[in-house]
């Protein structure tokens, strides 16, 4: 064949680089998500978000929560710019403070089911056999069960208990990511089940790698985007599901303020009509939150992951 | 010179739901040390699971190694224990595959890539082995050593991820090297340097090459010793020259024909007649006397056995039979 009677191999020199080097996937995937208008709106709400609740308490003189008898359910005004509760509190302080709380319990609780799930869908997808079959059919189990219904036992279980207030917050959290874990880690899985099938895994077998390397640099890397998608929604998913718990009196308790159980504390016929500052600035709050959040979301999914739709 | 692989007896089965494909049948082959073996045949004779095999990639649950044994340097790998075998692949014996763009994987840089095996089998710091990289990148022929360790795989041609690929096999300097179908996913330009390269290593290093290919021409140009694969079995062996120059099989035959000449036009290029047969419907034949034009009764009830044929050739073929068997 003529194609043999090749010349030196230096002959290669002349192959020319196909695209500009160092110009990283990360760095490709940030641009792309900041041209993304609506995603980067939603980033703004989520970020005013937080900014709001962990840096606005400090400049309002109203955060020491005292009783004031003289201004109970007081319209808004200059003083209180959201008005004041039935015990004449400020409410856009409260409202900060309960941002606080629920922002960082659906943080938190997404960190602990991000962790658990991926760790748990890790090990289903890449050992399989016996591993696979109790992790997947645990989270089955708390898959077929929804999750609202679940998390209202578990809140009924905590009440019957009495478990302290102070700690309820952190057990919240906790019921969370019980819930939270399993559809993480069963995407996970889904998606070590594709990678390890891949040619440059098989290549990794073939360099005589150890697990832990083929594990942590050559499969964890490429899971970082599926996991920061899932992880956006699943903060939404977490502060919904604590407002709801907490509007039905299952979630964290008052004193500690969230926006779930301030709208509880304004569930009745007079407040609802009669004095509606009570109860729109931390629906508000979550609606906008989650709604950022989740467009947020869908933005990263598009530039990370633009296979997985939906 | 010694052996540095023996292969005898090896059975790869794959157990599916239309039934038992037996893609590799009673296989056996040796590689010396310093020498170039060659398996050819047509797509699906068997050529990537008998690869497969002796690097351990053949998994379960439906692929098996139902039987045989792989000697390398006289250690049976099949008997090892996973940590064992672990020590041995990438170290001693490595392997490049045909498809150099999916062979990398695309969110480490090929720098990282290439220290792993150095890190792993030569126990070298990260420093070390980083430096070690750069040269190797340099070594296949490629410039900008550097800035190439940084880029990913993307970023790189199907040649130069070729070229990559040698480097992270040929790190650890092996002993054995396994190349399936290294060019097939290339330029033609591309693919003559690539083999010249390995032909170049091999020769500087003394390593081994088990190289499978279905093209003739990388037969010609780079074999010592060529093993004719079909339908999972060898139906031919010998050294090249002797092979080349005096087929036995009417398959090697065939396959020798329908290789193109150079300045030599033919109005149309000979191919086989016929297909592979299905390998889920093989009976006690030759599997090739469908397409043989020699084709006798007993091809078609009774499989020859691998023989010598003289001339250092091994053949198995019933025109070969000095006494037709009843
Ligand atoms: N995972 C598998 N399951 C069932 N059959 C397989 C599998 N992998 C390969 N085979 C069969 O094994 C035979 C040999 O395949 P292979 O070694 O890849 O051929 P080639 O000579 O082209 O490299 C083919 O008939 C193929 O159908
Ligand atoms: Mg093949």
């Amino acid at each position: 064949m003529s194609t043999i009677h090749a010349e030196e191999a230096g002959a290669a020199k002349a192959v020319p680089v196909r695209t500009a080097p160092h110009a990283s996937m990360w760095r490709q995937s940030l641009r792309r998500l900041l041209k993304n208008k609506l995603a980067m709106l939603g980033f703004a709400v989520v970020a005013f978000m937080f900014a709001a609740c962990f840096i606005g308490p400090l400049f309002s003189p109203y955060t020491d929560n005292k009783i004031n008898m003289a201004v109970m359910n007081n319209a808004p005004s200059l003083k209180h710019w959201l008005g004041t509760d039935a015990l004449g509190r400020d409410v856009l302080a409260r409202v900060l403070l309960a941002g606080r709380i629920s922002l960082t319990v659906g943080l938190a609780s997404m960190v602990l089911s991000v962790f658990v799930g991926t760790l748990l869908g890790v090990i289903a997808g890449y050992y399989r056999g016996v591993v696979d079959q109790l992790v997947m059919r645990l989270a089955d189990l708390l898959l077929t069960i929804p999750s609202l219904p679940l998390l209202f036992i578990f809140g009924a279980l905590l009440s019957e208990w009495k478990v302290p207030t102070d700690y309820r917050m952190y057990i919240v959290m906790l019921m969370l990511s019980i819930v939270g874990w399993p559809g993480l880690a069963r995407m996970v899985r889904g998606q070590m089940l594709s990678l390890r099938e891949r040619e440059y895994m098989q290549a990794t077998v073939v360099l005589g790698l150890r697990d832990r390397r083929k594990l942590f640099n050559h499969l964890l890397p490429n899971l970082v985007p599926l996991i920061i998608v899932i992880a956006t929604f699943n903060i939404g998913g977490a502060i919904l599901s604590e407002s709801v718990l907490s509007y039905f009196g299952l979630g964290v308790m008052a004193p500690t303020p969230t926006w779930g159980n301030m709208i509880d504390a304004a569930n009745n016929m007079i407040d609802f009509q009669d004095h509606p500052w009570l109860w729109i600035p931390p629906g508000f709050s979550i609606f906008a939150t989650v709604i950022a959040i989740n467009i947020f979301g869908d933005g990263l999914r598009d530039v990370l992951d633009p296979k997985q739709k939906r | 010179m010694s052996n540095v692989l023996e292969i005898e007896h090896l059975s790869t089965h794959f157990h599916t739901e239309e039934g038992v494909v037996r893609a590799v049948d009673d296989v056996g082959l040796q590689v010396r040390q310093g020498e170039i073996v060659c398996i050819v045949g047509e797509s699906g004779s068997g050529k990537s699971i008998t690869a497969m095999s002796v690097m351990g990639l053949v998994e379960g649950p439906a692929g098996r190694v139902a039987g045989g044994r792989i000697a390398f340097d006289g250690i049976d790998l099949l008997k090892l224990g996973r940590n064992e075998l672990r020590t041995i692949r990438g170290n001693e014996i490595a392997m490049i595959f045909q498809e150099p763009m999916t062979s990398l994987n695309p969110v480490l840089k090929i720098g990282e890539q290439l220290m792993e095996p150095l890190i792993e089998h030569r126990k070298m710091s990260k420093k070390a082995a980083r430096k070690r990289a750069i040269e190797l990148i340099g070594e296949v022929g490629i410039s900008r050593a550097e800035q190439i360790a940084d880029s990913y795989p993307h970023e790189l041609s199907g040649g130069m991820l070729q070229r990559i690929m040698i480097a992270i096999a040929i790190s650890c300097e092996p002993k054995l090297l396994i190349a399936d179908e290294p060019t097939t996913a290339l330029d033609v330009t591309i693919q003559a340097q690539i083999l010249d390269m390995l032909r170049r290593f091999k020769e500087e290093s003394g390593m081994s090459i088990l190289l499978i290919t279905h093209d003739l021409g990388v037969v010609a140009e780079m074999a010592d010793y060529v093993v004719v694969m079909y339908a999972g079995k060898v139906v031919e062996e010998g050294e090249v020259v002797a092979l080349f120059e005096n087929p036995q099989h009417p398959y090697t035959k065939g396959l020798l024909k329908s290789k193109p000449i150079i300045n030599q036009r033919q109005d149309e290029l000979y191919s086989i007649p016929g297909q592979v047969p299905n390998p889920l419907e093989l009976t006690p034949s030759c599997y090739f006397h469908d397409r043989c034009a020699y084709c006798m009764d007993i091809c078609r009830t009774q499989q020859p056995v691998l023989k010598d044929a003289g001339n250092g050739q091994k053949v198995a073929c019933w025109l070969n039979e000095e006494v037709t068997p009843v």
